[in-house]
């Protein structure tokens, strides 16, 4: 009640919060996070563009590693569970997380489908994105490394258009760069110019998963990111 | 769209802290959003005026308070030009993001009866 004039008005209280607004999702993403952690696995959240390539790398990657560690993967996609099964198909347990219409994977979703894994029996998980280089951009899922695939074909000034992406990223896979010499004038130079705009320490890797080229220099950093045990 | 789920993320807290105040109603929200948060300030009102009717927040004014994005360098604290590649001019060290990734709740108004 004010207490100035007694005229009976409820009273205004400030009260300072100073809170970020995704601190649930944070909260749950440090649950995962210790999660990854106490079983020793690394855990990567693989963002990019629909059609980046991102499955078609994880294929590539989970038939080069097979004899040397265990892959999980669980995928984000709106509607279909079609990159689970190519990914399962290429030897790797994987699931789905549907999200309907939501553009983006949020800890909580994460933090439900870990449930569908034992995760002692793996040593690198991967969690594909939702195809999308904007909303995934600033939800934590708790992984250990961000890593964000982009395809040559989408053009070299996508780092600048969506910053936000890159900034959070650990490594930028650039994919398809077979098809580079049919892209008349578009260099790997041009990708990394941009790149060095929005990221402070640029770390990439130029691969195609067709033709294996750079594969070899993506998979030594992955299984070097891997926690020591 | 993520701005409709950083609004859910919104009203739930409000409501949780008015609840905590035994408030009737909330008078005014405070928010401070980076310049580079990823966050579309413009479709945050927009979400919010859309997800507010119903709730504790329905006649609550939404102040967006914008926070400019700056770049230093963590050695010898130059602040670098907007576009820039991001590594010192003058010591080559990586630039550190000092402010504008911000989405942060401030303050809460609430009418305490």
């Amino acid at each position: 009640m004010c207490q100035d004039c007694g005229c009976g008005d409820p009273e205004i209280v400030p009260v300072v919060v100073h809170e970020r607004l995704l601190s649930g999702n944070d909260r749950v993403a440090r649950h995962n996070r210790e999660h990854f952690a106490a079983h020793d696995v690394l855990a990567i959240n693989l963002m990019g563009s629909p059609g980046s390539g991102k499955t078609a790398i994880l294929e590539a990657t989970a038939r080069a590693l097979a004899s040397r560690h265990r892959l999980g993967a669980v995928s984000g996609d709106l509607a279909t569970d079609r990159d689970a099964q190519r990914l399962r198909a290429a030897g790797i347990p994987a699931a789905t997380i549907t999200t309907g219409s939501a553009c983006h994977l949020d800890a909580e979703m994460v933090h439900r489908a870990l449930h569908d894994f034992a995760l002692d029996s793996l040593d690198i998980f991967v969690i594909e994105n939702v195809g999308n280089l904007v909303c995934p951009a600033i939800y934590d899922l708790g992984q250990t490394l961000n890593v964000v695939a982009l395809s040559v074909t989408e053009g070299e000034d996508k780092p600048l258009k969506y910053p936000v992406m890159f900034r959070n990223a650990q490594a930028v896979l650039l994919t398809k760069i077979d098809l580079l010499p049919h892209l008349g004038g578009v260099s790997l130079q041009m990708f990394n110019d941009a790149l060095a705009r929005v990221m402070p320490e640029p770390r990439t890797f130029p691969v195609s998963a067709l033709t294996g080229e750079g594969m070899d220099r993506w998979l030594e950093w992955l299984e070097a990111s891997r926690p020591r045990v | 769209m993520h701005e409709y789920s950083i609004v859910s993320a919104l009203l739930e807290r409000v409501s949780a802290e008015a609840r905590a105040h035994n408030a009737t109603s909330v008078y005014r929200l405070t928010l401070r959003i980076g310049d580079g948060a990823g966050v579309e300030p413009d479709l945050l009102s927009k979400a919010y005026e859309h997800f507010r009717a119903g709730t504790i927040c329905a006649r609550a004014e939404l102040c967006i308070e914008p926070v400019a994005e700056r770049w230093v360098c963590p050695v010898c604290g130059r602040t670098l030009a907007r576009g820039a590649v991001l590594s010192c001019e003058g010591c080559g060290m990586p630039a550190r993001l000092m402010s504008g990734d911000e989405i942060i709740l401030e303050r809460i108004e609430m009418e305490v009866p």
